[in-house]
């Protein structure tokens, strides 16, 4: 049977291919708790007849797993976890032993107020700013920040963990591969699966030794393709393969990834000082935040041993204003006045940014259909009431790894039928599902605003879900706002543009400093440019040889577009404004946080934006993430 | 005609060198913060000889390639996860210290002590081949002690080609001052190359290399011998990293010799 490939690459080229039980395509929490309970199981009967390869009788079952990232330590998050699923498998689990992380001691969410006045806040948010102001002490306002007394269940990680995702994944990569049963091979990006009807036949590799455009140059190299019993599609919200798949089978009726949220954060090195037994920052300590510096803009710091401090904020689709300059913003959150007083000797040792994808359940793709799986956060598992997503990706990734081993042992093929009655039923029946029904609905508020958001949110949360708001929530492009016409900001895109244009700046950082932000005081220890955070505590990583994986659908929209959001959110400034309007794309500064996929206004059918975000070579790397 | 080599390439792992590295002072000496946490790579000028020890070895049908490499274990199986997709070869880990730190002769004699005990390496044959510097530290004497402890007296730093010539001699070229090449022709493997850049690109990753290396590599990586350094009394009064330093500003409109003027005014200043 000949197997079709949905990439974009010329399908009349010889490719190498190898045959194998198992292939996954990407390596985080999800296919880590996957591999973990595959490699939990054979060790404990290596001579189990179950793991014997179907593809190469006498050999033990043949595993790999391709990852597009040059290390798998790259991973870009700072969490924190409930930790349930990761601890179920490894019950004897010390945090002690992955770096960086640390059992939760402390939480505590606070409401940042604006001790600026350039932050966007309606006017209810203004008279309960002032009130709040007027309140003072009596009700624990300080530093401009107003400390809930109390943290609410459904955010509550009591006896979870805090983690850096990058230490955590070597940690596993590590203890995986020691076994030697599943192979872990980074720097290799999945163009897309092998489709043979609807099928999945396993994955093709990106082609190398191309240009800009895909083009074979000097030294080609096709990519393989990996044909598999098992496709396990674990490559998150913006992964070649699980677009692939979607944009091929659809999505469940009512299904859509209309919700995301850009996370970015800086991991800062706490000064050492006498003072810091004293400083409330011990390790294990968590804050979360909203307010500021945008009512729409959430925030966090988790600390970590060694006087390392994960620090960032999550900026939401539904944040409609254009300008998400999230770089920039985030340096006007850690300058605020609750955080600053601890931060502000500080220095910064890393940063990163990735995409969230926010519609929980109600982006839930087809979990599985003939030779394939999704797993993670691709597959819809976030819970966005109590902001966790990585204990519920290790969680459907654990229970897929059950299911395959009672397919395995009871001899039956991965299809569609089977797997639903394997992984699909282990799922339905877990907290994964009661918790995500519960969030189904939670956020709907937040398209009408914070205010309003919170209501729901807490609906929600104190109801288990039974009780949440109603709200159509349009596709992602459509949640673009264009720039306002009426004179006043008319007035204010003028002058941003004169200022960026006389300080060789960008258009939205200007309209930031217009709107009355202060421009920041650069000090190139913990505030620095976002061309230096690049370099910071690890690099961008653009092995040559492979072609962009950010393409515009169509150039004339681009040119048409006002707006051009894809510009203000790119993480690493790799999106800038090009020669007739059209954004440039430098492949060598994308850290594929994928925010370029979810911050276009344009859409060439309705159904897609205007940028397509393809499987791509290297990204930030930085093990501290 | 082709001569049948035996390349034995001594490759250490060394912290990504753009990472945020911090001298510290442990319990056991100097190291760097966090040095465990860092992603590794293999040492750029030893990875160079790698790819050059491969190429040659591909020309000459029947070679055999060795990577000696000493690390822990854990790390030495990351980093070959992304070296083993490039070019074919053996891997002989040694399950040793991280760092850049241990004394050259302690290594030297460990790396010795392993490629005389390789099943199969015909010393005669032997040419063998490491980095002329290290991106840990640069001592760069370490492959010149190895190959004294393996009575190999040929030896040839800062090496950018090699060409080899069917009686078995080779022509060698060496880096030497003002940007030239020192070119030399020895008669004959058993020989020291330690190499500088190299004249190849970095293969492109190849599963399939990849896969064929994995039925070695990871055997191996179960069977690593520990090795223990021994300091020999050496101690280090003070470690620093290279001062760094990074100004960005925005400028338009400046014109290449102005650019030109300003960076030559900036040299001068430092």
């Amino acid at each position: 049977m000949s197997a079709e490939a949905t990439t974009t690459e010329t399908p009349e080229i010889d490719r190498q291919t190898m045959e194998v039980d198992i292939a996954c395509a990407g390596f985080g929490p999800a296919t880590g708790g996957f591999l973990s309970t595959l490699t939990n199981a054979w060790t404990e009967n290596p001579a189990d007849p179950a793991f014997e390869s179907r593809v190469a009788p006498g050999m033990p079952l043949q595993v790999l797993c391709y990852e597009r990232a040059d290390d798998i330590s790259s991973g870009v998050s700072g969490v924190v976890t409930q930790g349930r699923a990761i601890r179920a498998s490894f019950p004897n689990l010390d945090p002690a032993e992955i770096p960086m992380a640390v059992p939760v001691k402390s939480e505590r969410v606070m409401y940042l107020l604006d001790p600026i006045g350039a932050s966007r806040r309606s006017a209810v948010l203004r008279l309960a700013d002032k009130l709040l102001r007027l309140a003072g002490p009596l009700v624990g306002v300080k530093d401009h920040a107003f400390t809930l007394p109390w943290t609410p269940a459904f955010l509550n990680k009591h006896g979870g963990l805090v983690l850096s995702i990058g230490q955590f994944n070597q940690w596993i990569g590590t203890h995986l591969m020691a076994t030697g049963l599943v192979q872990i091979w980074p720097g290799s990006p999945v163009a897309g699966p092998l489709f043979s009807g609807n099928k999945v036949e396993g994955l093709r590799l990106a082609d190398q030794g191309v240009d800009k455009s895909g083009a074979p140059t000097d030294g080609f190299m096709a990519g393989m393709d990996v044909k598999a019993l098992l496709t396990v599609v674990g490559d998150g919200p913006v992964g070649a393969v699980g677009q692939a798949i979607d944009d091929k089978l659809g999505l469940p009726a009512g299904h859509a990834h209309r919700e995301w949220a850009l996370g970015m954060k800086f991991v800062i090195e706490l000064p050492d000082d006498s003072n810091l037994a004293n400083s409330p920052l011990q390790p294990g300590t968590v804050w979360h935040s909203f307010g500021y510096p945008e009512p729409e803009i959430f925030g966090f710091l988790y600390v970590h041993p060694e006087r390392l401090v994960s620090v960032g904020i999550f900026v939401p689709s539904w944040m409609h204003d254009p300008s998400r300059t999230v770089y920039r913003y985030l340096q006007h959150y850690i300058q605020h006045p609750a955080l600053w007083k601890y931060l502000k000797d500080g220095t910064l040792r890393s940063w990163g940014a990735k995409s969230l994808e926010e519609s929980g359940r109600h982006g839930e793709p087809f979990l599985t259909g003939d030779g394939y799986a999704r797993i993670g956060e691709g597959s819809g598992s976030t819970n966005m009431l109590t902001g966790s997503g990585v204990d519920e990706a290790w969680a459907t990734g654990a229970q897929l790894g059950e299911a395959v081993i009672e397919l395995l042992r009871a001899g039956k093929p991965f299809t569609q039928e089977n797997l639903a009655a394997t992984y699909e039923a282990r799922r339905r029946a877990s907290w994964v599902e009661r918790g995500a029904q519960e969030a189904e609905n939670a956020r709907n508020g937040f398209q009408d605003g914070l205010v309003k958001g919170m209501i729901g949110m807490a609906l929600a949360g104190l109801t288990g879900g039974k009780l949440s708001l109603h709200t159509h929530i349009p596709p992602a492009h459509k949640q673009i706002r264009p720039f306002a016409a009426n004179s006043c900001d008319a007035l204010k895109l003028k002058d941003a543009a004169k200022l960026a244009i006389a300080d060789g700046r960008s258009f939205h950082d200007a309209l930031l400093s217009v709107r009355g932000w202060p421009e920041i005081p650069f000090d190139g220890r913990l505030l620095v440019t976002q061309q230096d955070a690049l370099l910071l505590g690890g690099k961008v990583q653009a092995m040559p040889g492979f072609a962009d994986h950010v393409v515009f659908r169509n150039p004339e929209l681009c040119i048409a577009c006002g707006e051009k959001t894809c510009i203000a959110m790119c993480s690493g400034q790799a999106l800038t404004q090009g020669e007739n309007g059209q954004p440039a794309f430098e492949r060598e500064k994308c850290i594929h946080c994928g925010a370029c996929l979810w911050n276009c206004g344009q859409s060439p059918d309705g159904k897609h934006s205007n940028i397509e975000f393809r499987a791509g070579s290297g990204g930030l790397h930085s093990a501290e993430n | 005609m082709a001569n049948i080599l035996h390349i034995v390439v001594c490759a250490g792992i060394v912290p990504d060198p753009l990472q945020t590295l911090e001298p510290i002072t442990g319990p056991t000496g100097p190291g760097l913060k966090n040095e465990m946490v860092l992603p590794a790579v293999l040492d750029p000028w030893a990875a160079s000889a790698l790819y050059e020890a491969a190429a040659l070895a591909a020309k000459n049908p029947g070679s055999k390639l060795w990577l000696v490499s000493l690390g822990p274990k854990a790390k030495l199986q990351q980093v070959m996860m992304t070296v083993a997709q490039k070019v074919a070869f053996e891997l002989v880990p040694i399950d040793g210290p991280i760092g850049g730190f241990p004394d050259a002769h302690s290594t030297a004699a460990v790396l010795a002590d392993t490629i005389e005990a390789i099943p199969g390496l015909d010393c005669t044959k032997c040419l063998l081949f490491g980095g002329w510097e290290s991106a840990t530290r640069g001592a760069g004497v370490t492959l010149q002690l190895v190959g004294e402890r393996l009575g190999i007296t040929d030896q040839f730093q800062g090496v950018d080609q090699i060409d080899l010539r069917d009686d078995g001699s080779f022509e060698v070229l060496e880096r030497v001052e003002g940007g030239k090449h020192q070119v030399s022709v020895c008669a004959g493997a058993p020989a020291v190359l330690g190499w500088a850049t190299g004249n190849l690109a970095e293969p492109r990753n190849n599963p399939q290399v990849g896969m064929a290396n994995m039925r070695t590599i990871m055997p191996a990586l179960a069977k690593a011998k520990v090795a223990k350094l021994d300091p020999n009394g050496l101690s280090y009064i003070s470690v620093s990293l290279p001062k760094q330093q990074r100004t960005t500003r925005v400028v338009k409109d400046m014109t290449p010799d102005q650019i030109a003027a300003e960076l030559v005014e900036w040299i001068g200043a430092e």
